[in-house]
Parts: C-alpha cells; structure tokens; sequence
C-alpha cells in the first residue's frame, strides 16, 4: 500500500508530528507581542486564554480568551506561516469582553493573545500546544 | 517521593490532616513469611466514608502473572519522585523485605522464582470477595472503576466488551469513567453506557461538533452515605483522540481542562459535598500537576499509568492513590469526614494475591459463563516460552521483542513497531503460551499488522515525537504511555533533551549501519491510528510465528542506549 506523508502520520505505536519544532523558523513569541503593543510592556494578569495542552486535530483546534475591560483581543499563532489568526473589538456596549473560535495549527507552538485595555494598557498571554498524532497511549 | 514519615508529618502540618497506610501490618506479614486471606484484609475500619477503587483491569478476569516495570523513568520534577522508583529502591522506600510477598506484588527483581513461591495475582472473583469483605465492615462503602475496564482480551473482543459489562455489574460499581472503553467505537459506548446500572462520568468528556458537555456522560455524581455527602467527579483519560483512533469516536472531545475541574469541585462544594473525591484516568503524573492546580480536591483515585503504590501520595492537601492494573490490586481508602471537611485517612493497597484469597462463588460461575462459548480457542496451546515474558517497562520488554521479531520475520521487514501500552501480562519461563495470552498482550479493535516504507528520517521524526509523548517536562503534555518498541534498530536516547535532540545513533541491527535519513526502509507494525490500514490481524501474525518456533526464546535486548536516567 502506499502512503502518502500526510497519511503516514501516525503509523502505528508510532506516529508523526509535523515536522516542526518549537523555536526552529519560527517567529519569537516576544516579538511577536511587541509588535502588537508596539513595544509596550504588557501585564500578565487581566487575560486568559483556554486552549488544549495537546491539539486533538492539528487542522481545527478550539481556542477562547477572555481579558475583562478590554477594547480589543488580537490573536497570533507563532508558529503559522502567517501568524495572525483574528483581531476582536468590543464596543463600550459588550456585555463581556471575550471570544471563543477555532484555529488551524501548522505544528507544536505557543498560541498567543494580547488584549488592549481602555486606558491603552496591553496584557498578554501564550499558551504552548502541542500538535502531534499519538498511538501510544497506555 | 516522601517517605511514611515525612508523609505524617507533613500531612499534620498542612492542616491537622492525620493518615496511616496499611503497609505496615503489611511489612510484618513478610517478615513472617505467611500470608492468609485474613491478613491481607486486615484493617481496622476507620472514619465514617469507605472507597474502593479498581483501575486499569484491561479486561483480566482470571488470575495473571503481571511484572512491574524494572525502567520507570521520570523527568523535571518527576525525576526520582513515585511512582518513578523501581526495583530495590523502591522497596527500601517503603521499608519492604527482600524476597517478601510485597516484593513480588510491587517490584520486577526475581520475578519468575517469585512468581513460583508466591503464584499467580487478580481474578475478579477474588476481586469480589475483598469487596464483600470491605462492605462487610462497611455497607455503604463506594466502589469506584477509574476505567480500561472493557478493554484487553480475546473474549472481551469477540464480545465488544460485554463479558466485562456482566462481571463488573455483579460487583456493584457506583461510578466509573473511561480511556480504552471508547475504542469499541462510539455507538457501541453509548449502547453499553446507556444501560450501565451506574454513574458513567467525566467532566472532560466533550461534544466536539460544539465543545460543550454530553448528556451522557455527567461531569459528577454527590452520593450520600452514612450522613456524608461525597461527591465523586471523574475524569476520562484526556488523550484519547492523539493516544488511540479519533475516528472511532468522532462525536467527542476530551483534553484535561483543569480549569472546569476547578468549576465542578466549586460547584458540588456548593451544593453541600463535605469530600471530594476525582475519580481519574490522567496517569499519576497529570494528576500530581492536576493537584497542585486545582484547590479543594481531597482523593484523586489516579489510574492509566498502571502504577501500585503502598502508600498515598500527597499533594498540598490532596492525597493520590495509585491502584495497580490488570485486577493485581484493590485499593481501600477509609475517611474521617467531620464539620465538612475530610480530617484524616487510612489506607491499603491489598494485593489479590489468586491462590491466598477464596474466590466469590457466584462471580466465579459468571466468569465462566462469558468464557464458556469461547473455552476450547482461548486453550489452545500454540507455543511454550522458555524465557519471561513481560512488557511494562519505558523502552522494551520481551513480549515487545518478541512480538516485533515476528513483524520482522512474518512481514519481511527490516524494522519493526509496537506500540508501547502498559497493559498485558507476564508469562512465565516454562510456561505454555495460549490462544488467551496472545490476545491479553494484542487484543484490540485496530490491531491490523500493516506493512510500509518510510525514509530514515521520518522514523527519527517518530522515535522524537512519541518520546516527547513521555519525557516532556510538563505533565499535562504526556500521553501516559511508554516508548514504542522498535525491532531490528537500535538508538540511544538522552532523556533530559527537548523534543527534536533526545535520539540519535539510529542502527539498523541486521548490518550496523547507521539508519540514513534519506534512505527507505521496510517497516511492519501495527495498532496504527489511521482509518483504512490494511493487514493481518496482529494476534494471528504472533500466533504464526509462535507455531512456527515451538519453543520461544528471548534474548535479552541492549539495542536501546538510555541517556540521563
């Protein structure tokens, strides 16, 4: 039989992952977040991002986040070819300031959001998710 | 891991929290060198909660032999804790004698001479009479299954579990939760769980389709016993999509979601729960990190990785108990709930040691009801072993040597894989192989031998991505199971490395010559996770190269190099 690559994943107690390895071509989650607040520094308290430890499917991974006060949510995935994923704004008539969506990961990498507080203060959190295809599990 | 000592003294700094184990009665029992079903069951009722908890049976209703691992390694702060001490070490842990019935139960170190003094383990109609026994001294004590229950042998297949569906309704569970179950296919779980006379939970059980909880599966249960409210949340094994076949079970999610754990612990403490007990299918070290995380926890009855411990773990003010695997062990966990909040515990882990205990009549007859259509190919005698058969252990053991060696010969490969569970038991030297062994070691419902080529490079990229799988750092970033069994290559592997560096010194074996990257090699193996692969069933390739040997022999295998252990 043949197999092509993307098939192949994950042959038996084995498996594959895509090919791509944390911090290797990808870019840094540091800058990543700079470029967003435009160099500001941003407090790791005031958001929350849920997403899984390890992607069930590489292809639609569920993601939520959540920054009480927030004017606008913008979120990145370090490890795409092209790292932003989506940018949320909330109007002064937003019951809550968060949001939920699915994203499509190329491989193992921190999936990131920054929100954008009303006084013009940045927080921001990233979370590593892993992208593989088990077979072992004992 | 912290000593018996340091456990007390700890446990009575954190919060006046008081426990004892049972391992002490336990340690003079070996001392002595008798052992009656009386002492086994001895403990003096405590408290006024009574759990029993059985994990991992992977479908063994008769009594096994079953060999703890000899390699168990753990890494970042895992590293040296338990249940990551193996062997002589562990068994000066916890104060146990050489050569006592609790070094045969618990560690690897002369097992066959053990086996033969101390004979076989489990069986669930002895797991029944100390079950009987327990609620003899407390009828409302709650029996709890942390799962991998209807999985792991001949007749549990041919039965699409119900074999195990029947005996465990005998003993009565009040709730279970589930990893392997799932792979009898979705529809089929539902059949079973919608019918199970018992609360089917777990709180990271998910629809997929809108990531919201199922009807079916309740995140808890809040039983009232003796004047006590106990509320028992379970939790499913988190990676059952990744570790087994996703496609069989489309229609849910899991994932560990530890900050909805945190939801269901506040919310049945709101609604009166003086002690809350998860009932887990994580694997021990997801569930030590679990622990920490999550605040108002009292037991974490921890199951998947399969490890026996004689004594709690503590974590802040959780207490961790790990039951063993292949119906070996019944834990026993008495509570002192007072001015809700549990105040102190007492603990056991008895060993169903099968010829010391007197099996349950009634559960024996029903065993041999399930097994009674299915008697004369479970006897068959295919082969004879003159070494020890054994497979728990993180890189190899020599059913996996000796299942990959029939991939190589039956399929022609040059490289062979098999998947590295924890599950199935030892066979003995001199001991006759069965059709039944065979399948306790293979059985499961994506067992297809497939047989294909791969480049050097892409075998690499799966030694790395299924050892990440057990050596990150982070817990919550393991699957629970061990290293996948490689025959007729070598490699060596640094275990302190990040995903990408841990292997190198890829040998094939039938030449020595270091694996190429670029060149393609012919690799059988099977429990493959992929939809559609094509093959032989993998029990009926061992059982061809079983027949064809006669006699079966292991050489003991050094071809994989651990670094930093």
């Amino acid at each position: 039989m043949t197999f092509t690559r993307r098939e192949t994943l994950a042959i038996g107690g084995a498996t594959l992952a895509v090919a791509t390895l944390p911090g290797k071509l990808m870019a840094s989650t540091s800058d990543l977040i700079a470029g967003v607040t435009g160099g500001a520094a941003a407090s790791a308290a005031g958001i929350e991002l849920t997403a899984p430890e390890i992607a069930e499917n590489g292809n639609t991974v569920p993601v939520a986040v959540s920054a009480p006060g927030a004017v606008a949510i913008t979120m990145l995935a370090a490890g795409n070819p092209t790292p932003g994923v989506a940018k949320f704004t909330f109007g002064p008539g937003s019951a809550e300031q968060s949001a939920s969506t699915r994203i499509r990961l190329a491989g193992t990498q921190d999936v990131i959001a920054i929100a954008e507080m009303a006084d013009g203060s940045f927080a921001a959190v990233h979370k590593t998710v892993k992208v593989t295809i088990g077979g072992c599990g004992g | 891991m912290i000593s018996r000592r340091d456990f007390l003294q700890v446990s009575m700094a954190a919060s006046a929290l008081y426990g004892a184990s049972g391992f002490g009665n336990w340690g003079r029992l070996a001392a002595q060198q008798r052992l009656t079903q009386d002492d086994l069951l001895n403990f003096d009722t405590f408290g006024n909660v009574t759990l029993i908890h059985v994990t991992d049976i992977h479908a063994q209703m008769k009594p096994i032999y079953f060999r703890e691992p000899e390699i168990n390694l753990g890494v970042g702060g895992a590293r040296g804790q338990m249940p990551h001490i193996t062997g002589a070490d562990f068994r000066r842990a916890y104060g146990i004698a050489d050569g006592s019935p609790s070094h045969y139960a618990l560690t690897y170190n002369d097992f066959s001479a053990l086996a033969g003094t101390y004979g076989r383990v489990g069986g669930l109609d002895r797991v029944a009479t100390v079950i009987n026994a327990i609620r003899a001294d407390r009828p409302d004590a709650l029996l709890l299954d942390g799962g991998d229950t209807w999985h792991g042998s001949y007749t549990c297949y041919h039965t699409e579990g119900q074999d195990m569906v029947n005996v465990m309704n005998a003993l009565n569970p009040d709730a279970m939760t589930f990893h392997w179950e799932f792979t009898l296919g979705s529809e089929r779980v539902q059949e079973i769980v919608e019918n199970l006379p018992f609360a089917a939970l777990g709180q990271n059980i998910f629809d997929a389709e809108w990531d919201e909880p199922t009807d079916l599966f309740p995140p808890y249960k809040v039983f009232e016993r003796g004047g006590t409210k106990i509320a028992v949340i379970g939790q499913a094994f988190p990676y059952m999509p990744i570790a087994n076949p996703g496609w069989m079970f489309p229609e849910y999610s899991f994932g560990i979601r530890d900050e909805r754990m945190q939801e269901m612990v506040d919310e049945v403490r709101d609604m009166g729960a003086e002690v809350v007990v998860v009932l887990s299918h994580n694997g021990f070290d997801v569930d030590k990190k679990m622990a920490s995380r999550v605040s108002g926890i009292d037991v974490i009855l921890s199951g998947h990785t399969h490890d026996a411990l004689p004594e709690p773990v503590l974590v802040n003010e959780t207490i961790i108990v790990a039951s063993g695997s292949n119906g070996k062990f019944v834990s026993r966990v008495d509570l002192d709930v007072r001015d809700g909040r549990m105040m102190g515990f007492k603990h056991k882990l008895i060993p169903i040691f099968s010829d010391v205990i007197t099996p349950d009549a009634q559960v024996a007859a029903l065993i041999d009801e399930q097994r009674a259509p299915y008697i004369n190919e479970l006897t068959e005698v295919i082969g004879q072993s003159e070494s020890l058969l054994y497979r728990r252990g993180n890189f190899n053991g020599s059913w996996d040597d000796l299942i990959c060696q029939a991939l190589i010969e039956e399929r022609e490969a040059d490289i062979s894989m098999s998947p590295g569970v924890r599950w199935g038991p030892s066979i003995l030297p001199g001991q006759d192989i069965t059709r039944e062994d065979i399948w306790n070691v293979t059985s499961m419902t994506y067992g297809k031998a497939y047989r294909t080529e791969m480049t050097g490079e892409f075998i690499h990229v799966i030694l790395e991505d299924v050892a990440d799988n057990l050596f990150n750092v982070d817990p919550y970033y393991q699957q629970g199971g061990d290293m996948v069994r490689i025959g007729g290559m070598g490699y060596r592997i640094d275990i302190n490395q990040p995903q990408g560096s841990r292997i190198s010194e890829l040998t094939l074996l039938k030449t020595g010559e270091r694996i190429d990257p670029a060149k393609t090699y012919v690799v059988a193996g099977w429990a493959s996770v992929n939809e559609g692969t094509e093959g032989p069933q993998i029990w009926d390739v061992v059982e061809d190269y079983i027949r064809k040997q006669g006699t079966v022999t292991v050489a003991p295998n050094n071809s994989v190099k651990v670094v930093g252990a």
